[in-house]
């Protein structure tokens, strides 16, 4: 009964698992931190074991590496070009991570990372500097050209120009607030959804039945969320290397 | 089906591998008129809800430091604020539209429509 009483958010909270304090700075290795070296390295261990038997005909396992290998490929090759695939271990870097958290989050008892809206505007603000950097890189001051779509009339300039760049700054934080809103909404409604059913006892069928749906929507939200997120990134490569 | 093609030496067989691979990769990089949904309505959908709320908190968030920068509260964040709404109408658009949600997308068969 006291498990009913915690706070659906109480999930969210982050502990400190190996206190560190460096000069004033507290740099602890957190629930958080632990949960993203796993998801590093339990996607590491599937992709090396995956990648091991190098079968002609893969087995199960070889062919999960090759699914995700061939989905990342597809998608970087569809939006970016043979360009961009140079870009590829980025991109699937990126997806696995993002996938794995979420994932690795449906466990119970395990902490969700990507619901921290720090770890994905990290995360976002990463994609971003990154293609903005590409973009410089490859198009010099050529970039700002991007902030005037062709054929504006002289009138509107500033006004479009002034909008261009706004959007332009609301990607890291559309692309964070997506997956982590996404991804905390639906952790709470399963607590919320669990409350129920202690409180209600018998008539908990129905509150449970409901979790149980919510719960395979969650599932279908982790892998579109860190489809999502990875698409976008493939969409914001595209620009920094087409360049309208 | 061709048996004269499996009886080459390896080297021949990687070079033949690199080829085919060049060939695939040269027919599959035509980088389409993105329409950024990728056939996925569902991913589609959940992007474009967010597009209006995040424009705002960028944009008022701007507004409001500019403001305290300033000392001319409360007038950039109001203006900032109709820019915000402005913005994530247009992101919004795109999105809808299926121009991807850059920045300067020009309109696909549009005036200056060169890409290819």
């Amino acid at each position: 009964m006291a498990e009913a009483h915690e706070s659906p958010l109480a999930q969210f909270k982050i502990e400190a698992i190996l206190p560190i304090h460096l000069g004033g700075v507290d740099l602890s290795f957190t629930n958080s931190a632990a949960m993203m070296v796993f998801a590093v390295l339990a996607c590491t261990a599937l992709l090396v074991l995956a990648g091991r038997p190098a079968a002609l005909v893969p087995g199960r396992l070889q062919s999960v590496g090759e699914l995700a290998y061939e989905f990342i490929a597809g998608m970087v090759r569809e939006n970016c070009g043979t360009d961009g695939m140079k870009y590829f271990p980025w991109v699937f870097s990126i997806f696995m991570f993002v996938l794995f958290g979420n994932f690795l989050g449906m466990i119970p008892f395990t902490f969700t990372f990507t619901s921290h809206i720090i770890v994905t505007f990290a995360l976002a603000l990463m994609v971003f500097l990154t293609v903005t950097v590409i973009a410089f890189a490859r198009h010099g001051f050529h970039f700002f050209s991007f902030f005037l779509p062709e054929g504006t009339p002289l009138v509107m300039a500033p006004m479009v120009v002034a909008l261009e760049i706004l959007s332009y700054f609301i990607r890291p934080v559309s692309l964070s607030i997506r997956l982590f809103a996404n991804m905390m909404a639906g952790h709470t409604m399963l607590k919320v959804f669990g409350g129920f059913v202690v409180v209600l006892g018998v008539f908990g069928v129905l509150p449970f039945a409901v979790n149980v749906a919510l719960t395979l929507f969650e599932f279908l939200v982790a892998g579109l969320q860190a489809y999502v997120f990875t698409i976008l990134t493939c969409l914001y490569l595209k620009d920094a290397i087409e360049l309208h | 089906m061709k048996d004269t093609d499996r009886n080459g030496s390896p080297d021949q067989l990687e070079a033949r591998i690199a080829d085919a691979r060049r060939r695939q990769q040269g027919k599959e990089a035509k980088p389409r008129v993105s329409d950024g949904l990728s056939g996925n309505f569902m991913g589609a959908a959940f992007r474009i809800g967010v597009e209006l709320v995040a424009a705002l908190v960028v944009s008022v968030g701007f507004g409001w430091l500019l403001d305290r920068w300033f000392g001319t509260r409360p007038w950039l964040m109001v203006a900032f604020f109709f820019l915000g709404s402005a913005a994530g109408m247009m992101n919004v658009y795109r999105v809808a539209n299926g121009m991807g949600l850059a920045a300067g997308f020009k309109k696909p068969g549009g005036a200056g429509s060169d890409e290819a």
